[in-house]
């Protein structure tokens, strides 16, 4: 039986008066890809946001109802804790444009200042790059920029330095809409190696890329989590007409 | 082709005439004063001037040495007060975008580099000098630091909004704390525009004049002492210009020279560093 690692009670987050999402019960399982799909608007970029308090650094947001992670409530804990559990890629590549690729990919230590033998930086960097099936396309230009990269590898840096601060899980807010298509099926095909390791929570509003990379599938409308099952349960026999409207094209 | 058509061309080549030739115009002003000044000032310029004082009416030579050190503390003291304050204020404006407080706090700056220089030295006067009871550098610095700050501020404010929320968003994302995010994160990716804010406000005050009338004063003699008179460029151009000495115009002429030289060093010295410490996003 696979262990919950995230789960949510009653989730509300709204920015002022606008309640954007409502009443989230969702229970993620470790070792998964969770894609989370639905029309613009529906409130699950918001959800993930929720997920490690990003959410909340937008003036006037807020958050009610809980999130367990490993059963502690990540809205009672530090902002800061959370985040280093929870990693986070974002929707572009964002490199820090001001430091090189090595220390970008150790950014997570060195920017909070984490003292770490050098040895031990060489590993993390090679370790990370590695896993995210980069370290042989920048393995001689460490010491460039960051954003001297193309973008698909920017993203793929981005994930590495998500990933060298060896977080329980992975949030991605649709990574690969600024990327090109064979940008897009490599990092599609570092999902299925992350998941050993990590939890992967994928906001998309990409059906087909919902169906190709994630276990399991949730489908959000207007605020609400409508639908949440087996990803192949949920495209060829899904319980509710509007997930079955939105997976049929008949809205978007 | 039809006469509606070359008319029209004809006057597009007319207006983009006009342009280069007021392009051209500009620049005249500049020339103009930098070849009299050089002409006038650079054969006063030598060892001999820049180390030694003013020699009294009558005896010829002398040197601006203690204007030239006084300009220079009094810059340094000025700029130590008002480039922290500046660039935290600037980055607080540019991450509290919309708050009470940032809006009332830039209204205030803007009013502030509006202020007239020779109402911040008369304000100065009478805050700093009549109740410490005497002309003081420490007076000039901090009347200066008042023209420096609304430069340092909006320079730091302008370049800081111009970066990206994903630049912040990747920091918090790592659980970087707030300062550590603006440090190690913003400061550093916006560098280059903060020092060039910096470099010319200290080009800008250089020159001014007005605030040290009522403050530094002056001072015909080398001093260090920043709770005494002292001289400096702007205020020995002004006295020796205006008095009726030969002596006295060749120096005022030497130090015009030098003063133009030191600011327009401080401004190709930014355009590099600009160029240089740029973060390519």
């Amino acid at each position: 039986m696979e262990s919950t690692i995230i789960k949510s009670v009653d989730y509300n987050a709204y920015f002022g008066t606008n309640h954007v999402v409502k009443n989230v019960n969702i229970e993620i399982p470790k070792n998964n890809v969770i894609a989370v799909m639905g029309p613009s608007g529906c409130g699950k970029t918001t959800f993930l946001r929720g997920i490690n308090r990003m959410h909340e650094l937008i003036p006037g947001a807020t958050a009610k109802g809980q999130i367990l992670l490993n059963n502690e409530d990540v809205l009672e804990m530090h902002p800061i804790f959370v985040r280093l559990k929870i990693g986070m890629v974002f929707q572009r590549p964002n490199p820090f444009p001001n430091l090189s690729i090595y220390d970008n990919v150790i950014a997570g230590y060195k920017l909070n200042g984490i003292k770490i033998s050098k040895a031990e930086k060489d590993r993390i960097v090679e370790h990370s790059l590695t896993r995210v099936a980069l370290w042989n396309e920048v393995k001689d230009s460490l010491t460039k920029k960051g954003s001297f990269l193309s973008g698909g590898q920017q993203q793929r840096l981005c994930i590495a330095r998500a990933v060298a601060m060896e977080p329980e899980v992975l949030l991605f807010d649709e990574p690969t809409s600024a990327l090109d298509p064979i940008s897009t099926s490599t990092v599609e095909e570092l999902f299925h190696e992350l998941k050993s390791n990590y939890t992967l929570i994928i906001v998309t509003h990409n059906m087909q890329q919902a169906a190709r990379v994630s276990d399991k599938t949730a489908f959000f409308y207007m605020g609400e989590l409508i639908e949440y099952d087996d990803t192949k349960q949920m495209f060829t026999n899904p319980t509710d007409t509007r997930t079955q409207n939105y997976i049929t094209g008949r809205f978007s | 082709m039809s006469t509606k058509i070359k008319y029209r061309i004809g006057k597009s080549g007319v207006f983009q005439g006009l342009t280069i030739a007021f392009a051209f115009a500009c620049v005249i002003p500049l020339i103009a004063i930098l070849l009299y000044i050089i002409k006038a000032g650079a054969t006063k310029i030598n060892w001999h001037f820049l180390t030694n004082v003013p020699k009294p009416v009558g005896e010829s030579g002398g040197g601006i040495a203690n204007a030239l050190l006084g300009s220079m503390l009094i810059i340094l003291l000025a700029s130590i007060i008002a480039i922290p304050i500046g660039i935290l204020c600037g980055i607080f404006l540019s991450e509290n975008k919309k708050s009470k407080l940032a809006y009332w706090s830039r209204l205030c700056v803007d009013v502030l580099q509006g202020i007239p220089s020779i109402v911040i030295g008369i304000v100065a006067y009478f805050w700093l000098v009549k109740p410490f009871g005497g002309f003081s550098a420490i007076s000039g610095s901090i009347a200066l630091a008042i023209m420096m700050l609304p430069i340092v501020i909006r320079s730091t404010e302008e370049t800081l909004k111009l970066l990206p929320d994903s630049l912040r968003e990747a920091g918090y994302a790592l659980g970087l704390p707030f300062h550590r995010v603006i440090l190690k994160v913003i400061v550093p990716c916006g560098v280059s525009g903060i020092l060039s804010g910096v470099m010319l406000s200290v080009a800008r005050i250089a020159g001014e004049t007005a605030p040290l009338l009522f403050t530094a004063f002056g001072n015909p003699y080398l001093s260090t002492d920043m709770r005494k008179p002292m001289q400096s460029l702007p205020l020995l151009i002004f006295n020796y210009a205006t008095s009726p000495y030969n002596d006295w115009h060749d120096l005022a002429w030497g130090a015009s020279m030098i003063l133009l030289v030191w600011v327009l060093l401080l401004n190709i010295f930014t355009k590099l560093i600009t160029r240089k410490w740029k973060v390519q996003l």
